[in-house]
């Protein structure tokens, strides 16, 4: 005999189960950065639509216990780092500066040092210079077994300021 | 008498049997979309949101790729630097696995649909005999 059809039903009552006994969980856990290095230039960005754009360099300390937000329906985390902040042309902004994948089974303590952002922090205009307020946060996305993805914001954010002055030296 | 009540068993096996075909067609189309959009999320790799901004109320969001770190401006259209809310197809919400196995496994091997059918027959034919077994 067949079975195709039990097999259909047993595998939605995992799923469904696998999904209800975790959705409902508070993925937020505190998370610690600190910014070592703030630099800004005035440089062309060649994609965008004006002439010249600011570029923002910021260098930062993330500091996390990843622990409890895993289980076992967590596939893995996506952690994005957003830099918040307002200008006169554009009342929000939200900048993704740097990612990473954690894994279940990798190490959940994350202590990572002297991080230079992994994305261009382009502003939208010249907006960033003596900007006195970004915020940066870290957020991440739960990739379960099955379920839904939240997305959870950790408790815990930085705020920076950019210089008055643009930097001319080359190097970053 | 048993003439009668033979037909009322076979009409109404059909009209589960239909319901049946229509549910499954349903979650075919329903699993293929979800596993695309799992898929999107979880091939191990980066954001596609880079940039959103908020401007006199309407939202302006720069995408990049999966895979690599420069903005998709070079797949927008000529002149277009931003996308609107109305150019976002959609958003990844969730994650159903498999779901879609065994439409995929009747695909690759036709063998399954045979069996497939043969299952309902085999239940209709049951069902039909253990009716008329009882008159």
């Amino acid at each position: 005999m067949c079975t195709n059809r039990h097999y259909n039903s047993v595998m939605a009552a995992l799923t469904f189960g696998c999904f209800i006994t975790t959705a409902f969980k508070d993925r937020s856990i505190p998370v610690d950065i600190h910014v070592s290095k703030v630099m800004i230039k005035n440089v062309d960005d060649f994609t965008g639509p004006r002439e010249r754009s600011d570029l923002g360099f910021v260098t930062f300390d993330i500091s996390a216990n990843l622990q409890p937000i895993f289980d076992w329906n967590v596939k893995e985390l996506f952690l994005y780092l957003t830099a918040e902040y307002s200008t006169k042309s554009n009342a929000l902004n939200q900048v993704v500066l740097w990612d990473k994948i954690v894994l279940r089974g990798d190490n959940t303590k994350l202590n990572l040092r002297d991080v230079k952002s992994k994305y261009f922090f382009f502003d939208d205009g010249n907006g960033l210079r003596s900007n006195k307020n970004i915020t940066l946060t870290l957020s991440w996305n739960v990739v379960p077994n099955a379920g839904i993805l939240p997305l959870v914001m950790g408790s815990g954010h930085k705020s920076l300021a950019f210089p008055e002055s643009y930097e001319t030296a080359k190097s970053y | 008498m048993l003439s009668l009540d033979f037909l009322d068993d076979v009409r109404r096996m059909n009209k589960r049997q239909l319901y049946y075909q229509v549910l499954n067609f349903g979650m075919i189309v329903s699993s293929a979309l979800m596993i695309w959009k799992g898929l999107m999320v979880v091939t191990g790799s980066e954001s596609p949101i880079v940039v959103v901004l908020r401007e006199n109320g309407d939202i302006k969001f720069l995408t990049k790729g999966d895979n690599n770190s420069v903005d998709d401006r070079g797949l927008y259209k000529q002149g277009q630097h931003w996308l609107e809310k109305k150019d976002v197809v959609g958003r990844a919400r969730g994650f159903v696995p498999y779901i879609g196995i065994v439409t995929i496994l009747m695909n690759d091997y036709p063998k399954f649909k045979v069996c497939n059918v043969s299952c309902l027959n085999d239940e209709l034919f049951n069902a039909v005999r253990e009716h008329t077994s009882l008159l």
